[in-house]
């Protein structure tokens, strides 16, 4: 049972990982709240599906590609819709919730609601202390842990990463000392994109494909952002495992309220913002940044 | 000069609401609203159905009410219950409000049925339910007759009559098991997702099910869209189940067939799958969903009786998969509204409800006769049982959905045994047998 737990719980929290550090980045360095973040992931996924049931075009492909469009996506919508409101927060939320529920719609006179899949990359299980793992399970949790590997490369390694990071920091000061801020606002909204279009591509051939795909994860990933720590990208990455577990523990541990595996996590949250409301790493007060 | 252009003015706007009123020249076509989730399987199931129906009425001139002959006309209205009980709620309004239809027929979830069914009985509309299989909504027509006598369940039988039926599976698959493989003891899991037509269920499996001779080794309950159950089959292999009872009615249904097979639980699929009784669920599942055993209406090759095949026929040449049992708005119009209204020569649902309650007609899945309740009361729910509806139990082989059963089935020990035309002999997964027969 323990490794089962193991196994789930690095699945989702690896998922959750990928989702919430690209929320985390676009809200750090542009202060936006992208509630279509998600909506993204799934535009992925479908043209994942797309690319390989009817262009026939290799999954890895059909994957690589699904991430670039998306992440273009990403941008144009970023140009056209967030852009000019960007300084009016509660006007962003309302913006990126209808994008959100646009794409849906989209996808759903495309696709109708029909339920479908993508196959997987690699088929079969490998049986470890007499419990299966499937091997695209595996492959999931190795990919997501690179990527993730990959943006602290970037972020930490990189002048990209610095600006990313100085302009999250504090954005007025970074715009003093000569950086962009408005351009490194639209290049982390690629790479938030982008890394929602990971997210897609790596859970894809775990997952049944629909247009309301995008919700329960939507959720999730604010769960992790705020227990986290608004804008705290550690924080952020250690609450999706927290969540991820947590959900886990919950279908093993109470087989009869499986379905309330997402309930229990969004308590664990709020169990921890009362103790500490900041967030596991968040500040308290806004001079502290 | 005024007083002329305030009189062509009002003439004006008189010709403008007789135009946009056609109400107003006296209805010259029957009007039935077709209700459902118009963006998936089901409602366009309900959809195609209707059309097909109302296409062949159309074609012979319409139906004789009275003296005057009215064709159909079909309102789509899109209930997108899965997502909104409100859109659900506001398509019915608009049916009975702007389109103002005679009839209407759909629906299919519990929650929206229910809604949408006060609706139509507070506007005295016939409602045919082709969707949801609750109890309850039969029910109130025993317990509050005057206001619930506009509403039939055309299809499918009652949830108690479901649950019945995939009892009847499991004990049939179960015996099959025994035999072949020499079990002793049949272990069960029942894995039912989370939602209000799955709780009764879970409240009996585990008191009827050892009373067949069987061991419930575990409950499990996954949300309706869970995407990953790998935790559930991992524990369910674990209990060392035989078999899996499965009631699921969303995409979990493709995800734990597809996990399942990708991970050969040694372990046979049995129960309502309704993702499974559609022709795309292969695909879905990668064709991880092989032997996978659901209840369901139709099957290719299955002829209940002498109206299956054609209907089937056409409905796969026309549309190019086997209808669900959402199409039975096919049998709702043709079979049970038509000659209805040409026995009582009107639309008035008072007098069309007093015939109709009273029938028994043959259907494409069998034939259909509306209960009473112990007290004698009308219950306007299909009775279960050989000769009326039975439903069916198909599985996944090889990609193809094969209707298993009933086959050589006795309802009692001194009924008839009964063999649906086309059924084929239930087949046990190769993993399954490599795991336990000795």
């Amino acid at each position: 049972m323990i490794l089962d737990i193991i196994t789930s719980g690095l699945i989702n929290g690896s998922v959750y990982a990928l989702l919430a550090i690209g929320f985390s980045l676009i809200f750090g360095a542009a202060r936006i709240v992208n509630l279509a973040h998600t909506a993204f992931y799934m535009v992925a996924s479908y043209c994942i599906y797309y690319a390989t049931h009817k262009m026939g075009i290799h999954p890895v492909l059909a994957m690589l590609v699904a991430i670039i469009l998306v992440t273009l996506i990403g941008l144009v919508c970023y140009r056209i819709f967030i852009n000019p409101i960007r300084e009016h927060e509660a006007a962003v939320l309302i913006a990126t919730i209808a994008l959100a529920m646009a794409m849906q719609e989209i996808m759903l006179l495309i696709f109708t609601g029909d339920f479908l899949s993508v196959p997987s990359l690699v088929s079969g299980y490998l049986k470890i202390i007499g419990v299966k793992i499937a091997y695209q399970q595996l492959l999931t949790i190795c990919v997501a842990l690179l990527i993730l590997a990959g943006v602290w490369v970037l972020l930490k390694k990189t002048r990209l990463g610095l600006a990313i990071r100085s302009t999250a920091d504090d954005r007025e000061v970074a715009n003093l000392m000569g950086m962009n801020e408005s351009r490194v606002a639209m290049i982390t909204m690629g790479v938030s994109v982008g890394l929602a279009g990971f997210a897609g591509a790596v859970v894809v051939p775990l997952t049944v494909v629909n247009p309301h795909m995008w919700m329960h994860p939507l959720i999730m990933m604010l769960a992790v952002v705020v227990l986290g720590g608004l804008g705290s990208l550690k924080g952020s990455f250690i609450g999706a495992y927290i969540l991820g577990f947590a959900e886990s523990l919950v279908v093993f541990l109470i087989p009869l309220g499986a379905f309330l595996k997402g309930s229990v996590a969004l308590c664990i949250m709020i169990l921890v913002l009362v103790i500490r409301p900041e967030g596991l790493f968040g500040v308290a007060f806004e001079e502290e940044r | 000069m005024k007083k002329t252009s305030f009189l062509w003015s009002i003439l004006l706007v008189l010709l403008l609401v007789m135009a946009v009123s056609p109400a107003a020249w006296g209805a010259k076509v029957i009007k039935i609203g077709v209700i459902g989730p118009m963006n998936f399987v089901q409602g366009k199931g309900h959809w195609n159905g209707a059309t097909m129906a109302a296409e062949e009425i159309n074609a012979r001139g319409g139906l004789w009410v009275g003296k005057k002959k009215m064709k159909v006309e079909l309102v789509k209205a899109d209930s997108n219950e899965f997502l909104s009980m409100t859109d659900a709620t506001n398509a019915m309004e608009l049916l009975l409000t702007r389109h103002k239809v005679d009839f209407i027929v759909g629906g299919f979830r519990t929650e929206a049925v229910l809604a949408m069914q006060d609706m139509a009985m507070d506007y005295k509309k016939i409602f045919l339910g082709c969707g949801a299989a609750t109890d309850e909504i039969c029910t109130r027509v025993a317990k509050d007759y005057n206001t619930y006598k506009y509403w039939f369940r055309h299809t499918p039988i009652n949830s108690t009559n479901l649950g019945k039926t995939s009892f009847i599976h499991v004990g049939t698959v179960a015996a099959i098991m025994k035999k072949y493989l020499n079990i002793p003891k049949i272990k069960v899991a029942v894995v039912a997702a989370k939602a209000t037509w799955t709780e009764g269920v879970v409240k009996v499996s585990p008191v009827i099910l050892p009373k067949m001779g069987m061991e419930v080794v575990g409950v499990w309950r996954p949300s309706p869209v869970a995407t990953d159950v790998t935790a559930e089959l991992s524990a369910i292999q674990r209990s060392g189940a035989h078999i899996i009872f499965n009631w699921f009615s969303a995409s979990a249904g493709i995800t734990f067939s597809r996990q399942a097979g990708e991970l050969k639980i040694p372990a046979m699929q049995v129960g309502i799958n309704v993702e499974a009784q559609k022709d795309s669920f292969w695909e879905a599942t990668q064709g991880m969903g092989n032997y996978v055993m659901t209840l369901n209406t139709y099957a290719r090759g299955v002829e209940v009786n002498e109206l299956t095949a054609p209907f089937m026929n056409r409905y796969i040449d026309r549309f190019g998969e086997t209808p669900t049992y959402t199409a039975d708005t096919y049998g709702a119009i043709i079979y049970a509204l038509a000659p209805t209204i040409e026995e009582a020569e009107t639309l008035d649902s008072d007098k069309i409800v007093a015939i109709l309650e009273n029938r028994e007609y043959a259907v494409p899945s069998g034939r259909i006769a509306y209960m009473k309740d112990a007290q004698g009361r009308h219950l306007h729910d299909v009775k279960w049982g050989p000769g009326y509806e039975t439903a069916l139990g198909v599985q996944w082989q090889d990609g193809e959905l094969k209707g298993v059963w009933p086959n050589r089935w006795k309802a009692s020990a001194d009924a008839p045994e009964i063999t649906y035309k086309g059924v084929v002999p239930y087949k046990i997964a190769p993993w399954v047998i490599e795991k336990y027969k000795k």
